[in-house]
């Protein structure tokens, strides 16, 4: 009996469609993804069953850290506007170049006086300089107030919206020294603020 | 697709033409597939993973003109002092009429759970909670606690004070090795 021939077919597929569909995935998964901003500080940050996120705009995010307190606001012209009211105030004048680098720097914890220099250097430099000593919060220099208040303007004016603040503190800092922070937030009557933490897992 | 035709269309014109051997072009793209799907692995998983999550805190006005203050009844009310060593003192009620109970942050949600259902059965209404951070405390306990009142499911806002720590909370404090 002469048998069925089965024919023989190649096992290779074409590759290509897929190839295109990946590709093009990878690529919109690259550029949706936000370039992580380096911390200027090391700060672990305790975890919490807490599932809200955090909105991206119209936020200020204190960074507090081995005593320091960082500033970031958020939004590229929110940060260049802020700039230009501290800079109103404390009689500095800062160049569109300068104001045009501001507006990248995330987090940076330099008192008001060395900013400019601050802005000159590159990330590199920026971290050995030993510049970051934390934004002055003392009761007679408190430059974190006016951070603050002139970034509230800032989204105010630009956005029409009041601006949250965050909190992203070190789990092992000692209460006061976060105390001391959020009364400067009282004090502009800022009575509500987000703590930032981790997701904890696996409840 | 990816193909080239690489079979020359004037074949017709003259025989005995030395021809190029035909090599096919085409590519084994399983590797760089492979590759791809790794990389979107890898971005969608940082992508969505690092996302941080925020808790909302309100904290009472501390402007001395509003005087809409509330008076909190003594009976719904449970105050949790944060104390050092990761310890934290309990007690319902007035400061100074029951003696605070220190325990671990372990043991914490099960006196809260206790007293919730025992105010609830006792009044009728919800437990009212007062965190008093005191300097002992850090950060970590005050986010654990915030936290700890999210799992216990207190609806009721809890109010966070620290700045009226009471004499015979500190003297409490004290005693017990915790501040």
């Amino acid at each position: 009996m002469a048998r069925a021939k089965v024919a023989r077919k190649s096992t290779s597929i074409d590759m290509t469609a897929m190839c295109d569909v990946s590709f093009l995935l990878l690529t919109y998964f690259i550029l949706s993804a936000t370039a992580k901003q380096p911390d200027p500080i090391d700060v672990k940050i305790p975890s919490s069953t807490y599932k809200i996120k955090v909105p991206e705009k119209d936020i200020a995010l204190l960074t507090i850290g081995k005593g320091k307190v960082f500033f970031e606001a958020a939004g590229p012209d929110i940060r260049v506007a802020t700039l230009e009211k501290i800079g109103q105030q404390y009689n500095i004048s800062f160049t569109p170049e300068e104001k045009k680098r501001f507006s990248v720097i995330g987090s940076f914890g330099v008192p008001i006086q060395s900013l400019k220099e601050f802005i000159k250097m590159d990330g590199d430099a920026r971290k050995k300089s030993g510049l970051e000593s934390g934004i002055p919060i003392d009761s007679n220099n408190n430059q974190l107030q006016d951070w603050i208040l002139q970034s509230r303007n800032a989204v105010a004016e630009l956005h029409s919206e009041p601006m949250r603040v965050s909190i992203k503190g070190d789990a092992a800092e000692e209460y006061p020294a976060i105390k001391k922070v959020v009364d400067i937030l009282q004090k502009q009557k800022i009575n509500k603020f987000s703590l930032i933490t981790t997701a904890e897992g696996g409840k | 697709m990816a193909e080239l035709d690489t079979s020359s269309g004037g074949g017709k014109k003259g025989g005995g033409k030395v021809r190029t051997k035909k090599s096919s072009t085409k590519v084994d793209l399983t590797a760089m597939v492979d590759l791809a799907f790794l990389l979107i692995t890898f971005f969608m998983l940082t992508t969505t993973l690092s996302k941080p999550t925020a808790m909302d805190i309100a904290k009472p006005d501390k402007d001395e003109k509003n005087d809409q203050r509330l008076e909190l009844r003594a009976s719904q009310t449970m105050t949790i002092l944060l104390g050092k060593n990761n310890k934290v003192a309990w007690y319902m009620g007035e400061a100074g009429s029951v003696a605070p109970e220190i325990v671990n942050f372990s043991q914490i949600r099960q006196a809260i759970l206790d007293n919730k259902k025992s105010v609830k059965e006792k009044t009728g209404k919800d437990i009212v909670m007062v965190i008093k951070p005191t300097s002992g405390s850090n950060y970590k306990n005050f986010v654990d606690i915030m936290d700890e009142l999210n799992i216990t499911g207190i609806k009721t806002a809890p109010a966070i004070d620290d700045v009226n720590i009471l004499d015979s909370e500190t003297t409490f404090m004290k005693q017990g090795g915790i501040l």
